[in-house]
């Protein structure tokens, strides 16, 4: 606090060693330091928004953003895809019977074949999405509806989940693995993609399980109790399978111990829930042909094969199947390019207008008329 | 001591009052009975004992009492009924840490702040107590801890040490048993005073003996806070002894100049005066806190309405669409009811949208105004060298508040003046002296370079005295009879006490600054008052030693507005020496004077006319027979019960006549230092300063001539002094018609009830400068009568550019600016320096102290204090106007940030089949306002500013927005409400339409909650840094700092929190694992990033740009030029002097009180010690005076009276406006110090 070394910068105009009741000669121990930051003089870069830098960002986003939007937009439109609306609610549909003889325990599972065309060929690898709308994988009810802990594994967890996943979390005093009604309400229709060939004959399309969940989730997040290698129908002793599934979930994907239990894809897949009522989520990929120089998918003639197990239409929900190929940023998505060119327009336009207005009317360091 | 450190540990909310325990709760002490080393009887009482505690808690007590005081803010309080509400399954649509983890935050920080400022109080109680005393304990002098005393012990105190508590002085080692003291700790006022012991106890001198056998027993009022007030008896020996206030010895005084006393304990520790008066009670608010917690009730209800909206919503819903998705989402039993799940709902979105109003904002608010009081008490140019003072804001609340004031109230003596009082001219027989002229002779404008008149021929003169005009020494020399009686006069008419304290160095102590200048004039021109005796003046005349005979002490008071002393000189003359005010004394002269007196008088107008304040001296010469005779009957009449003062009075007026005129003083009032600059300089920001004075008029008058508030080319001057109400409503009502014109003044006072804003809109138009000068007399009528009577003032006043009261009680002080604050909404600022100050102060917005003269009683009640009036222009123009727009500006940004960042629910609701699903993450949320915005938005309300200090000042118009609200008011506040929304529309809106279908680059999904979620929140943080950097002016290294760290923040606790190994530890808290890897990897996503931000930052720059561009605010335009300066050369430039333009008043002051003749010639305050130079003690004591003569059996209240009374203010005549007469309750008075300056 000693700040008598700065007497000779004196700021406020008093003789130092000035008359006081203190007598000369004062220590002037409550003099406030000289210091850049009490004294509120930190040294500071102040900008301000003049034409000059306005306008050039306007101009500059403008020219930025129109380009990246029409990059977007034809990378999106060269991305192939293609929908297929499965629900089954017109007569016409294929799928119109199993959509109304729906019923969970439905032993016997309800086939339908949609048949399909291609008109252009699919390059590269190919992705299967099915699609829900209408589909509430966003009430809060739903969403915290599942045990994180019992899907990484967690064995006191599996045998007793978290209340979180009421109502779904006890059957007949066995608890659920995995519980909740995220994991109840695991979509499982099962789509085969059938080529059929010019000459009449058919080929089901090999479709690649595994490599559609992101790997933290498989890897990470999601463990099966007591290690990926155990025996799954041991490690999920003493619980029950959810209620609207046929199986348990450690007979998921019996052939390949890597996709089972708890670390399935399409269970893993499932349980990343969407944002909003109408999603998609990724089934299946098929691979691009090493060998030979033909499209993964040729153009042609199409057969769905749905094994429908899936019940919408009690909430007028409707399931999609959708073919699509991607490219470096993601999948076919026109409204970004759209946004991109159209936001950079209006930042050029308004970067015209506001130049204009700044010309006409603008008022360029006009301090003449600053009062007093 | 104790005072001021609570005052430093208590910054931040400033209300607690320490008080000590009352002995027993619910039966107040009616009475105190002491009996002096009567432990056990004394016991009987239960008196509180010695020890102070001005903690509040204890280790143990701290946690439930704190916590429980913090719950008791309604914030707290609100969060707490959040937490709550989210423990319940079914509402709880966040995790309990959400909101558990800020009120933590700010529970533990407030609690650490509350633990540390109480462990210093422990430390310093601890210090307090611990002290050593003397205490007489069964017969011998013991040393014991200062806790352990108690009422009742007799305690020996030594010169130099604190008063150990509230004492009954028994003894002291000076004669008389006087014994001296230093109040500051306790008043403020750094003279000694005087304290003098019953003569029964003083007789006990330092006998242990006789002192252990003391067994008087007092009886006196119970513990209070008065300081200037003790009523009690003791009873000793079968006899009452009354006792008061200058038998006490005060807890906080210094014991000086007394090498030891006794004292008799009768308040102890917290009972003591001291002690009692610790702790303020107001709590004064700021128009901007008034507001914001208008809009935060606002804000509820409109989270409320969100709520409700919500709820129906999700009812219908329910109904709708819900029961259909029954298949995958079952509600339990009893939540089936679609009503009853949007009753819950709508509790579960309180929950949700409880962000708009974060706890945060309570806190941060606290921290800025911190901050900003820091600033002000860091200033170095509010700094006031000469007293080491600093300025200090004594509250953190009111900061922005300083931005906005219109009114001033500014008391004048030691505010405006210095209370320094400079002899300046003179008249004598006819010539003035003083002037300074050239060669050709030609006036010569006095300055610091003026030469000085030479005054080494004196010895005993005063170095720091300045006088420029050396004729008047050549006319001593050489002898002039008129001037040697002059200065004569001056060293021997007066109350001065004079302390020698080694040979030749003099020091006087002067009850009334004016005083001690004409006493110290006469020291320099050779007529040295040197000693006193109460029989006997000394003074060295030209170096020759000559001692008076003081024969009568004709004291001064308001109604005489004249003293005089008789005489007898050596050569065995009588004679009466008067000095007093010119009317008074003209009248009582010698018809032979009249040419005199008219030259004098016109001399009197030419001083007057320069602000200076005069007194005219005579004198008469007396028949030793007619004295005698006259003497004799004054003796009679001092004895005379009943109408004593009467008689006195007329004996007194019997005498003082026949004077021969002798000439006059002219003492300059000085102003203090850039005053006129200051007034000018708060005018120009349309600060409307009134000057509310218990001077006379024309004192008044010449302050505000020569404070440039009243100037000779305004239209006019109306001057209300009329004795009845009715006269006083004729004068206002023909003021206001002469401002406005009749026409206005007949439609406004017809139509009673016009509105406020015609008056403004009046207010604006006048052009002419009018002032307005109202009387305390007529005041009183006006404020207390008729309420339209005080609307047509209030309307006159606010016309005026000036307005002056005088001769206004402390009271008046207080009604007046309770009228204004009434009436406008203006805030209101009270300045003062004296007790007499302090109702004002505390009445207004704000109070500002100036430490001056008078002691810091008002700097104790105010909520800023510097050393002089000028710092008011930086405290207002500088700190005010920041502090305020660095406030206005962080509330715009923290709601709107807060609204930005709470809305996307509210949108996603109607997605989300208005489930109460969260957008965000439940640890972006718990972090977002504590963690990753808060600080940039902190340093921006701590260092913005627009345009730099010297441009403030240049330019005050700038300080215009605050008075008019327009920074933050309704208006700004819906603007930056709509701006979040708008931000909260595009940030949730933009990646829906983006993000429905989206895809990763390698096929997987990205359109999951989680990754919305990151998306919206990455966007939202990005866009409120930007935002937060659009708005910063004044960007530091703790700016770049905080916005970029916060940045680095988010990402950094985005990856720690989506970490694998957080998420091993705690599966089900981090469920987001992996998250920020898989979606900020995306270039998807940061394209819709880059899109959200542009979209809500671009609208905002335009408008920002079109509104600068096209209509710049005054700050826009001196920001650009302060720019532009820059760049040229940063050369400051100062405000032109003002310089008063002189005009001729007549001015007359005698700041002069009642009250120390009696002492001096009662010599009770004479110190016979043997170094004090007293010489011709031994001259031939008077025949005819027998000792301590007249006015010695008058009461003592006299004295106290002096200590007590009001300052400078003549109350005399004034109506008594509730405040009790006689010794007024407000404390203290002046520091009867003189100091001559040049």
């Amino acid at each position: 606090m000693m700040a008598s070394s700065y007497n000779a910068k004196e700021e406020d105009g008093h003789h130092s060693g000035a008359v006081g009741p203190g007598g000369a000669g004062t220590v002037k121990i409550k003099k406030p330091d000289n210091t850049a930051f009490k004294q509120q003089r930190l040294p500071a870069w102040q900008p301000i928004l003049t034409a000059g830098t306005v306008l050039p960002a306007f101009f500059v986003i403008g020219l930025i953003f129109i380009p990246i939007g029409i990059g977007l937009f034809v990378t999106s439109n060269n991305i192939k895809e293609f929908e297929i609306d499965y629900t089954g609610m017109e007569e016409s549909s294929p799928c119109y019977v199993c959509a109304h003889n729906y019923s969970w325990n439905n032993t016997t599972p309800c086939i339908c074949l949609i048949p399909f065309v291609l008109d252009q060929p699919f390059e590269s690898n190919v992705f299967m999405y099915y699609g829900l709308s209408n589909f509430y994988q966003n009430h809060r009810r739903y969403v915290k509806s599942r045990d994180d802990s019992q899907l990484n594994g967690d064995k006191t967890s599996l045998l007793n989940p978290s209340k979180e996943c009421e109502p779904y979390r006890k059957s007949n005093g066995l608890s659920i693995a995995p519980c909740g009604a995220i994991a109840n309400s695991l979509f499982n229709d099962t789509l085969e993609l059938i080529y059929n060939f010019p000459n009449g004959t058919t080929i089901t399309i090999p479709l690649m399980r595994k490599g559609i969940a992101w790997w933290t989730d498989k890897h990470v997040k999601f463990r099966n109790p007591g290690g990926n290698d155990n025996n799954l129908t041991t490690a999920f002793a003493g619980t029950a399978k959810p209620l609207n599934w046929g199986k348990p979930v450690y007979e998921l994907d019996p052939s390949d111990p890597d996709n089972n239990g708890f670390i399935n894809e399409d269970f893993i897949v499932w349980m990343r829930t969407a944002a909003l009522p109408t999603f998609r989520k990724l089934y299946r990929i098929i691979q691009k042909k090493k060998d030979n120089m033909m499209p993964t998918l040729p153009q042609g003639n199409y057969t769905l094969n749905i094994t429908y197990n899936y019940p919408v239409r009690s909430f007028d929900g409707q399931k999609r199947m959708i073919l699509s190929t991607i490219s470096w940023m993601g999948g076919k998505n026109p409204f970004l390019g759209i946004a991109y060119i159209t936001v950079g327009s209006v930042c050029f336009f308004l970067g015209v207008v506001l130049l204009i207005i700044h010309h006409k009317y603008g008022s360029r360091n006009n301090n003449a008329d600053i009062p007093n | 001591m104790a005072a001021k450190w609570l005052r430093m540990l208590v910054p931040w909310r400033g209300g607690w009052t320490p008080r000590g325990k009352e002995p027993r709760p619910g039966c107040a002490e009616e009475e105190r009975h002491v009996r002096a080393n009567d432990r056990l009887y004394n016991d009987k009482f239960s008196y509180a004992d010695n020890r102070i505690k001005t903690s509040k808690y204890s280790i143990l007590t701290f946690l439930p009492v704190n916590l429980f005081e913090q719950f008791q803010r309604v914030a707290n309080a609100y969060f707490l009924v959040l937490l709550i509400l989210q423990l319940i399954p079914e509402i709880s649509s966040l995790s309990w840490f959400t909101t558990i983890v800020p009120l933590v935050m700010v529970l533990v920080i407030t609690a650490v702040k509350d633990a540390t400022d109480d462990y210093f109080r422990h430390r310093s109680d601890q210090q307090v107590n611990t002290r050593q005393s003397q205490v007489l304990i069964q017969g011998k002098l013991q040393n014991e801890k200062w806790m352990n005393v108690r009422v009742g012990d007799i305690i020996k105190l030594e010169n130099n040490q604190f008063v150990t508590a509230d004492l009954l002085l028994l003894s002291s080692s000076e004669p008389y048993g006087l014994c001296y003291i230093e109040t500051a700790e306790l008043d403020g006022e750094n003279n000694l005073k005087v304290r003098q012991a019953l003569t029964v106890t003083s007789d006990l001198g330092a006998d242990i003996a006789k002192l252990a056998e003391f067994d008087g027993e007092i009886t006196c009022e119970p513990p209070n806070n008065k300081l200037d007030r003790f009523t009690g008896t003791l009873c000793w020996r079968g006899n009452k002894h009354p006792l008061e206030n200058e038998h006490m010895l005060l807890r906080g005084c210094v014991l000086r100049n007394t090498d030891w006393c006794f004292g008799l304990v009768v308040f102890a520790g917290p009972q003591t005066k001291l002690m009692q008066n610790c702790g303020r009670t107001t709590f004064k608010r700021t128009s901007i806190e008034k507001l914001m917690n208008t809009l935060v009730l606002w804000i509820f209800g409109f989270l409320i309405c969100m709520g409700i909206i919500l709820a129906i919503g999700n009812t219908i819903w329910e109904v709708k669409v819900g029961r259909a998705f029954w298949a995958y989402l079952q509600w339990g039993e009893l939540l089936s009811n679609a009503v009853y799940s949007g009753f819950l709902t709508f509790w579960s979105y309180i929950i949700i949208l409880n962000t708009v109003v974060p706890i945060s904002l309570y806190v941060s608010v606290e921290v800025l105004r911190l901050g900003h009081s820091y600033f002000i008490n860091w200033d170095r140019k509010l700094y006031y060298g000469e007293k080491d003072m600093a300025a200090e804001a004594r509250t953190t609340t009111l900061n922005e508040e300083l931005g906005q004031v219109e009114f001033i109230f500014s008391d004048k003596t030691g505010t405006l003046t210095q209370n320094i009082l400079i002899f300046h001219k003179c008249s004598i027989n006819g010539t003035t002296y003083g002037e300074v002229y050239d060669d050709f002779h030609h006036k010569v404008n006095i300055t610091e370079k003026t030469p000085c008149v030479d005054f080494s021929f004196n010895p005993l003169s005063d170095p720091k005295f300045r006088f420029h005009d050396s004729s008047l020494v050549e006319a001593v020399k050489v002898g002039e009879a008129c001037v040697q009686e002059f200065f004569r006069l001056l060293a021997l008419c007066h109350t001065v006490m004079p302390e020698e304290r080694s040979e030749g160095e003099l020091v006087y102590q002067a009850q009334s600054p004016d005083e001690g200048a004409l006493v110290t004039a006469a020291r320099n021109f050779g007529f040295v008052f040197r000693a006193r005796t109460p029989e006997t003046i000394t003074l060295y005349e030209i170096g020759r030693p000559v001692t008076y005979q003081l024969l009568a002490f004709l004291d001064f008071n308001n109604v005489r507005k004249r003293m005089s002393v008789i005489v007898r000189n050596p050569k065995g003359e009588i004679k009466l020496y008067c000095k007093g005010a010119d009317t008074i004394v003209f009248e009582r002269l010698h018809p032979s004077n009249e040419d005199l007196m008219d030259t004098t008088s016109e001399h009197l107008n030419e001083f007057a006319g320069e602000g200076l304040r005069t007194l005219a001296l005579a004198y008469r010469e007396l028949d030793e027979d007619v004295f005698g005779e006259w003497m004799e009957r004054l003796q009679y009449a001092s004895t005379v019960v009943g109408n004593r003062e009467e008689l006195l009075n007329e004996l007194y007026e019997e005498v003082e006549q026949d004077l021969m005129l002798l000439g006059a003083t002219a003492v300059e009032d000085k102003l203090q230092e850039g005053v006129p600059e200051t007034i000018t300089c708060l005018s120009l920001a349309n600060i409307k300063i009134w000057v509310l004075t218990g001077d006379k008029l024309e004192t008044a008058m010449n302050i505000g001539y020569s404070c440039n508030m009243l100037r000779d080319d305004m239209d006019e001057v109306f001057v209300i002094s009329g004795h009845s109400s009715l006269e006083v409503a004729r004068e206002l009502r023909s003021a206001k018609e002469r401002i406005l014109g009749p026409s206005c003044a007949k439609l406004s006072s017809a139509g009673k009830s016009i509105s406020s804003s015609s008056d403004s809109v009046f207010e604006e138009t006048i052009i002419a400068e009018y002032a307005l000068i109202i009387n305390g007399h007529s005041l009183a009528h006006a404020l207390e009568l008729e309420v339209e009577l005080e609307q047509v003032l209030l309307d006159v006043a606010c016309l005026c550019k000036t307005v002056i009261c005088c001769r206004v009680t402390p009271l008046q002080k207080a009604q007046v600016v309770e009228l204004v604050k009434r009436h406008k909404r203006a805030v209101t600022l009270a300045i003062g320096d004296g007790a007499n100050d302090v109702s004002m102060i505390k009445t207004a917005h704000i109070g500002v102290g100036i430490s001056g003269q008078e002691g810091t009683q008002a700097v104790l009640a105010s909520d800023y204090s510097f050393g002089q009036f000028r710092y008011l222009q930086r405290l207002l123009l500088v700190h005010g106007r920041w502090s305020y727009r660095r406030m206005c500006k962080f509330l715009c940004y923290f709601f709107y940030k807060n609204f930005a960042f709470t809305l996307v629910h509210f949108w996603f609701g109607f997605l989300c089949g208005f489930s109460a699903q969260t957008v965000y993450d439940q640890w972006f949320i718990t972090l977002y306002n504590i963690v990753y915005t808060s600080l940039p938005v902190l340093a921006m309300g701590m260092f913005d500013k627009d345009v730099n200090e010297h441009f403030s000042l240049r330019y005050p118009s700038l300080y215009r927005p605050g008075q008019l609200n327009l920074l933050f008011n309704k208006r700004k506040f819906f603007t930056c409400t709509l701006h979040g929304v708008f931000t909260s529309f595009v940030l949730f809106f933009v990646p829906y339409v983006l993000c429905f279908s989206a895809v990763r680059d390698d096929g997987a999904h990205v359109s999951d909650q989680q990754a919305f979620a990151i998306t919206i929140a990455t966007s939202l943080v990005i866009v409120v840094s930007v935002q937060i950097g659009l708005d910063t002016d004044y960007w530091t290294a703790v700016n770049h700092f905080f916005v970029w760290g916060s940045l680095a923040m988010y990402f950094a606790i985005l990856f720690a929190m989506h970490s694998d190994g957080l998420f091993s530890m705690f599966p089900s808290q981090f469920p987001y694992i992996g998250l920020a890897r898989n979606a900020l990897t995306q270039k998807s996503v940061w394209l819709v990033i880059l899109l959200t931000t542009v979209v809500c930052i671009m609208p905002m720059l335009a408008i920002r740009f079109l509104k600068t561009d096209l209509r710049p605010s005054l700050s826009d335009k001196v920001y650009l030029l302060q720019k532009a300066s820059r760049r040229q050369h940063p050369q400051e430039q100062s405000l032109k002097r003002v310089r008063r333009t002189s005009s001729r008043r007549s001015a007359y002051a005698f700041a002069h009180q009642q009250g120390y003749g009696e002492l001096i010639t009662s010599g009770r305050n004479m110190k016979f010690t043997a170094s004090a130079s007293t010489p011709n003690l031994s001259a031939p004591p008077s025949p005819a005076l027998s000792p301590p003569a007249p006015v010695q059996n008058m009461s003592c209240t006299g004295w106290i009276g002096t200590w007590g009374g009001g300052g400078e203010e003549e109350l005399g005549d004034v109506d008594s406006t509730g405040e009790s007469p006689g010794v007024t309750d407000d404390g203290a008075g002046k520091t009867p110090t003189a100091e001559i300056t040049a």
